[in-house]
């Protein structure tokens, strides 16, 4: 009867994922010295920092039983982008197609990369709200549509040699101890919990999410919401993107490969349900924590990176068949 | 040989809180059509379940040609000779006639060390079968490429193969054509004299008075009694189906005249040919508008077509004399339509949200501030208002509606429509799967919002209910509007008879 009082072994198995990470964070910051430093501090919060931004607009999808699989490919095309337009002048590898482009504003060029993905999160709205192709597959092709513009734009050719206003963006501080890219995850997380929890919009999306034919039955424009989902995560891939360049000082037709599995998987982990209708952004910067605290934890282990992805892998499958457990046990 | 081929005495069976069957009997004679009869919910389809073994009957006996025998699966009541034509059926589309004559028993022979299907054989008994009943099918036709009826005669020829002597028709005609149907009752009659009984269940009197020679009527769980055709009228049949005693549960109607008309609907026709066509009528301002008839009229159809969940061909709708363009839910909405469907589950409550999502997801624009921030506490409020109007029994606003009862999930979306005030509300079956106290409070509601002058249209498949709560009942039947009955004068015989007139 009593369905509230979740026993003891329940809350460590949907939580397990969770717990299990804690403890190798707390093995491995014991074990190895540089583990509870400043520096790594710096290290993942300037990591976690571009993958919470994409899993957010990731989680919109997945809340309403959707999915994105060419955000990771919408952040290498933003990253490139940005790239190409903000080299230096004196550069000697300058990027042929933008060579002759007089010196713009970076803030400019950040709302042009927004920009740029809109359109493709825009198709992607339009293909599973009118279309009803399943957004499995209608965000697949886009991940290949956007690869393959972005190598026709790049031509593969790596980019770099950008502008101290650009790199600064990624690599400055503020006081000199909180990194600005900590900073601006932290007003996108805000304004998304705003979103979220404070405006129709969200409402709109939880109950899309909860039961698509009961939403419409209520009246909610499921097809407008789908589409404004699927462009303010395409937004939030720019904003990583661009990001993500500069912190790295460089981009590749590379950049951002996988990255859509990362965040599916960190939102997972995070609570978001894949049935839909439930997660909530702070469950998603959790996930994104223990996500990225696997990969530290791995590296100081000094693992091998190929048996790191093994590692990864098993993670989601888990974190997914825990999320599902918890669904059917509802029933 | 047993005077009866199949015989069922006394079978009981209960569900939590329901009787479902009290001591029903079924005898069917050899090479006879047995009509089995009753309204909706009357048991027809537990009953059949039971003899299948699909329920385990609680009390009852189950004879075949005089002995005793006991079915604990419908694999088991094949093996006895027992076979089913479901009103649904469930071809296998991509494969052929043959495939699914034979699915799950295939022929088989020896290739090498390899036990494979016998193609060869099973078309040539399914073309044998098939032209034993007289079925000029191809046995290597996809049955996707056929049309319903015909699906149907392939099921007829499965049991026939699998020497059934007791064959099943549930509804079998819902979906025929008139020169479909002739062919079926060939079919019918050419088993008939082979010495196979058959249960055919239906409301279509006309067709019951063709093909069947003795008749078993059930009415609310209970066995009414059994009669040869002969011994029986139409009217004697429609009678002994409803013939339940009224009981006053009902509260007070709205007795205060009625004012404009809100809701007109002038020949609304479904785009699918055997949906609702040309249905036509008149909403009035504190009128509360039954929509009678049996399972499958199309009052559902109709209804979501109105509020845009459904394709029209044509028709038009006025809302306070305004034509409107209805083409999806939010159109509806914005004329002034409320709708509370007939599943609740899968088209009205949003499970994993909670009260306070649920009641405010209509009307999310009275609580903006700025044009952009949600007032956590206007909202607050309005469910506090409507957990206390409608007795609403919850712990809070932030429990999830999905943990709440039938009754009170129920009530939770008519406080959505409240908050959203429309002058219109469409409740298609609004007392399903909620216990009686609840109904009565249920009623209680839709009758106030009547006397405070909105128009209510009441879709319910349980007749008292009907004749309790409305003004004026509209009768459907087969996607018509067959008749008009005024809430004084209504009686459950002639809601029957108009929710019997089928085409002939």
């Amino acid at each position: 009867m009593d369905k509230k009082s979740l026993s003891v072994k329940d809350i460590l198995i949907n939580n397990g994922i969770i717990i299990l990470i804690l403890l190798m964070v707390l093995f491995v910051g014991v074990t190895k010295d540089n583990f509870f430093s400043l520096s790594n501090f710096n290290n993942v919060s300037i990591n976690v920092a571009c993958r919470f931004i994409i899993a957010v607009g990731v989680s919109g999808c997945l809340i309403t039983k959707g999915t994105d699989l060419s955000a990771g490919r919408q952040v290498g095309l933003a990253a490139c982008l940005a790239g190409t337009l903000l080299q230096k002048a004196d550069y000697s590898g300058r990027f042929e197609l933008t060579k002759n482009i007089p010196e713009m504003n970076v803030w400019l060029i950040l709302i042009v990369c927004i920009l740029a993905c809109c359109i493709f999160g825009l198709i992607n709205g339009i293909v599973v709200a009118y279309l009803n192709v399943p957004p499995f597959i209608g965000t697949l092709g886009m991940q290949l549509i956007v690869y393959g513009i972005n190598l026709v734009y790049t031509k593969a050719v790596p980019i770099g040699g950008y502008r101290q206003d650009y790199t600064t963006i990624a690599n400055g501080k503020l006081f000199g101890i909180f990194p600005y890219l900590f900073i601006i995850a932290i007003i996108i997380g805000a304004i998304m919990w705003f979103v979220y929890n404070y405006t129709r919009h969200g409402k709109f999306m939880y109950a899309i999410g909860g039961n698509e034919s009961a939403a419409e039955v209520a009246g909610v424009n499921v097809k407008k919401t789908k589409i404004m989902i699927y462009m303010t995560a395409a937004a939030l891939y720019a904003i990583a993107g661009f990001l993500l360049g500069a912190k790295s000082g460089g981009a590749n037709v590379n950049t951002g490969n996988g990255y859509e599995l990362e965040a599916i998987a960190a939102c997972t982990i995070g609570g978001v349900s894949v049935n839909g209708g439930i997660g909530r952004v702070s469950g998603i910067v959790i996930g994104v924590l223990v996500f990225e605290m696997l990969k530290t934890c791995l590296q100081f282990l000094g693992i091998d990176p190929n048996y790191q992805f093994i590692a990864q892998g098993i993670v989601i499958v888990v974190a997914i068949a825990l999320d599902i457990r918890k669904y059917i046990a509802k029933k | 040989m047993a005077e009866y081929r199949l015989e069922m005495h006394g079978v009981s069976k209960s569900f939590p809180g329901v009787k479902a069957l009290d001591k029903i009997n079924l005898k069917v004679r050899p090479g006879t059509v047995h009509a089995l009869m009753g309204e909706n919910g009357a048991g027809k389809s537990t009953l059949m379940k039971c003899l299948f073994g699909i329920y385990h009957m609680d009390e009852g006996e189950v004879y075949l040609d005089g002995n005793k025998v006991e079915i604990h699966n419908p694999d088991d009541a094949l093996h006895k000779g027992l076979a089913m034509v479901h009103q649904e059926l469930q071809p296998i589309p991509e494969r052929t006639v043959a495939e699914n004559m034979y699915a799950g028993r295939y022929p088989t022979k020896k290739f090498g060390p390899f036990q494979v299907v016998d193609h060869k054989t099973m078309f040539e008994e399914t073309a044998k079968w098939l032209d034993d009943v007289k079925m000029p099918y191809d046995p290597k036709a996809r049955m996707g490429t056929m049309s319903i009826a015909q699906m149907q005669s392939v099921e007829i020829a499965k049991a026939v193969s699998l020497q059934a002597n007791v064959v099943i028709l549930d509804e079998p005609t819902s979906s025929l054509t008139d020169n479909e149907v002739e062919a079926l009752f060939r079919i019918i009659r050419e088993l008939k004299s082979r010495g196979v009984s058959l249960i055919y269940i239906s409301h279509k009197m006309a067709e019951i008075r063709e093909i069947c020679d003795e008749i078993t009527i059930m009415r609310d769980g209970t066995y009414v009694g059994s009669w040869s055709m002969d011994d029986i009228s139409d009217e004697e049949i429609v009678k002994q189906m409803v013939g339940r005693e009224l009981t006053n549960i009902y509260p007070p109607k709205n007795d205060a005249s009625l004012g404009e008309v809100l809701l007109e609907v002038k020949g609304y026709s479904s785009i699918h040919e055997r949906s609702f066509q040309n249905c036509s009528f008149q909403l009035r301002r504190g009128e509360i508008l039954g929509f009678g008839g049996l399972v499958g009229a199309q009052r559902t159809e109709l209804m979501e077509a109105i509020f845009g969940m459904r394709h029209v061909r044509s028709g038009e709708v006025y809302i306070k004399g305004q034509k409107m363009n209805i083409k999806r839910p939010q159109d509806a909405i914005r004329g002034g339509i409320g709708m509370i469907t007939e599943d609740r589950r899968g088209t009205g409550i949003l499970g994993c949200l909670s009260i306070a999502d649920n009641v405010s997801i209509s009307s999310l624009d009275q609580y903006l501030e700025m044009g952009i921030k949600l007032n956590k506490g206007k909202i607050e409020n309005l469910v506090k208002e409507n957990v206390a109007k409608l007795s609403i029994k919850t712990p809070d606003s932030k429990t999830l509606i999905q943990s709440l009862s039938g009754g009170n999930q129920q009530k939770v979306l008519i406080s959505r429509w409240l908050a959203n005030n429309p002058d219109i509300l469409i409740m298609d079956e609004p007392t399903r799967g909620i216990d009686v106290g609840a109904k009565y409070e249920i009623y209680q509601i839709m009758i106030d919002l009547a006397k405070q002058g909105k128009g209510i249209i009441m879709i319910s498949s349980e007749m008292p209910e009907l004749i309790g709560v409305s003004n004026r009942i509209l009768v459907m039947c087969d996607g018509r509007i067959t008749g008009e009955v005024q809430g004084e004068e209504a009686t459950q015989e002639r809601i029957m008879s108009f929710a019997t007139q089928f085409e002939k």
